[in-house]
């Protein structure tokens, strides 16, 4: 598997998109913490950017490179390779490729700020594990959406419907049922409706580890009674922790079945 | 050396494979051939484990292919339609190919002067022609010592030298006691080269045999009409 991730990796370090996504974190990263000059904000808006763009980006690379290589992995097919290790690898060489672009990208600007001298700098590492955390999250679903759609236009749809499911739909759904049921107590229903949800869990997450929990009122006290606590992080890490492995065993198993 | 037993597979409501028995000895080379959508690629894509059959067993070597890819290491297979990732160089594929079958001998080098590569070694994969990627394709099957070669289609897109070239490459293996596996739709190749031929007729075995024995089975003189007979008679 080692080496087909290798080599996924390598492909994708030297395709022009790769750079285009590393320089537009750089760039950002740049503006707002030299234009602005406050890191909670800059880490703020970073934080709404991320939460939506790094689930996008992850789920339309995840498809295209699947329908991309095709071909290639017939190759690889033919070859005395174990299937799961031809897509696992391949997954994990995109998925790696990406988060590399935000984690260095977003890195760089805030190593030369002086994050390492500030407090912030927990606040910000968060930030970039949760973000790469996205990135493996939404780029195995578009795998597994991917193998599981022969059709590439289908794949694609499929693909961004689940996009805008998570970031925004999921969201509205969710506000829609606490005002419908705003007479019963909501503190449980609303902590699981967020645990099941990656973008909400990680905007819940760096949201309270940033303290501006008050501003969210009482669910906002409610989180933090949770989120706050050892406990809270823990489980809420392992949350996205199976996130990541669901997928990823799903990808194994329909790669096992599939005919090419 | 390649033994199928009652072999089924379907894809949705279309039966390709319907109930294949085949028994391909050591040595010498084999053609399939049949019409369209006969089931050819599919059993060969069977026989290399990249479609799951329904139902039947496949056996090289007297091992089972169920849960095993280490046999594909004793098989050299040419795809039809040669793709390939087109960042990458020539001379990087098939660097990449050799680490992944960790291979020690190869005869890359041969083959790539055989076949007159070398100005394209530093070129992506993406800018060379369809014969050109032909070329690289057939370099990829042949610089395996492997004793079992499968080639789909290996002429399509080549020029006559290369053509040539190749012909005397299929012989030069068989010579070293390999069996090679060809499907094609030109008859006049599969007439030179065949030892015997493999005939497929709606997901089974019509014929197996030499091709003087299809003549007098069907009573035709030369192998295009005995081809063409066995055609219109199952269409008629």
């Amino acid at each position: 598997m080692l080496k087909i991730l290798k080599y996924s990796f390598y492909d994708l370090v030297r395709s022009r998109w790769s750079y285009v996504y590393f320089l537009f974190y750089l760039l950002l990263g740049v503006v707002l913490l030299f234009l602005n000059n406050d890191l909670s904000k800059a880490v703020i808006t970073l934080m709404n950017v991320i939460i939506i763009l790094v689930p996008l980006i992850g789920t339309i690379f995840g498809v295209m490179y699947y329908y991309d290589s095709r071909e290639f992995t017939e190759l690889l097919l033919a070859q005395p390779v174990k299937r799961s290790s031809i897509f696992l690898g391949q997954y994990f060489g995109v998925a790696t490729s990406l988060a590399m672009s935000l984690v260095i990208g977003l890195g760089l600007p805030f190593v030369f700020y002086g994050i390492f001298n500030s407090s912030a700098i927990w606040d910000f590492s968060l930030l970039l594990v949760t973000g790469a955390f996205l990135t493996f999250i939404f780029t195995a679903l578009a795998f597994v959406i991917a193998l599981s759609n022969e059709n590439k236009i289908k794949g694609f749809g499929y693909a961004i419907l689940l996009w805008l499911f998570m970031a925004v739909i999921y969201d509205g759904i969710f506000l829609m049922s606490l005002l419908y049921f705003e007479d019963y107590p909501l503190d449980k229903f609303s902590l699981a409706a967020t645990m099941l949800n990656p973008v909400d869990l990680s905007r819940v997450l760096i949201l309270l580890k940033l303290d501006i929990s008050a501003l969210l009122g009482y669910t906002g006290a409610v989180f933090q009674k949770f989120f706050g606590t050892n406990f809270g992080l823990i489980l809420s890490s392992a949350m996205l922790a199976v996130w990541v492995i669901v997928p990823t065993f799903f990808i194994w198993r329909i790669a096992k079945r599939k005919d090419f | 050396m390649i033994e199928v037993k009652n072999l089924y597979k379907k894809f949705g409501k279309n039966e390709v494979l319907k109930g294949i028995d085949l028994a391909i000895e050591r040595g010498g080379i084999f053609s399939v051939l049949g019409p369209n959508g006969s089931g050819k690629t599919t059993l060969i894509k069977c026989i290399l484990g990249m479609v799951l059959p329904d139902s039947g067993e496949i056996f090289i070597d007297e091992k089972p292919l169920k849960n095993n890819f280490k046999y594909r290491n004793e098989i050299d297979y040419l795809p039809q339609i040669a793709n390939f990732p087109g960042n990458l160089k020539v001379s990087e594929l098939i660097a990449m190919i050799k680490d992944l079958r960790d291979a020690k001998a190869t005869k890359d080098e041969e083959l790539i002067e055989l076949f007159k590569l070398q100005p394209f070694l530093n070129k992506k994969l993406a800018n060379l022609s369809g014969g050109t990627k032909q070329k690289v394709n057939l370099v990829l099957a042949f610089m395996f010592d492997s004793p079992l070669i499968i080639l789909d289609e290996p002429t399509s897109g080549l020029d006559p030298i290369s053509h040539l070239r190749l012909k005397n490459l299929i012989f030069s293996e068989k010579e070293k006691g390999k069996t090679i596996l060809v499907t094609s739709h030109i008859l006049s190749f599969v007439e030179e080269i065949a030892d015997e031929i493999v005939f497929i007729l709606e997901g089974k075995i019509y014929f197996k045999g030499t091709i003087p024995e299809l003549k007098s089975k069907t009573e035709q003189l030369d192998f295009e009409h005995a081809i063409a007979s066995i055609l219109s008679a199952s269409y008629a």
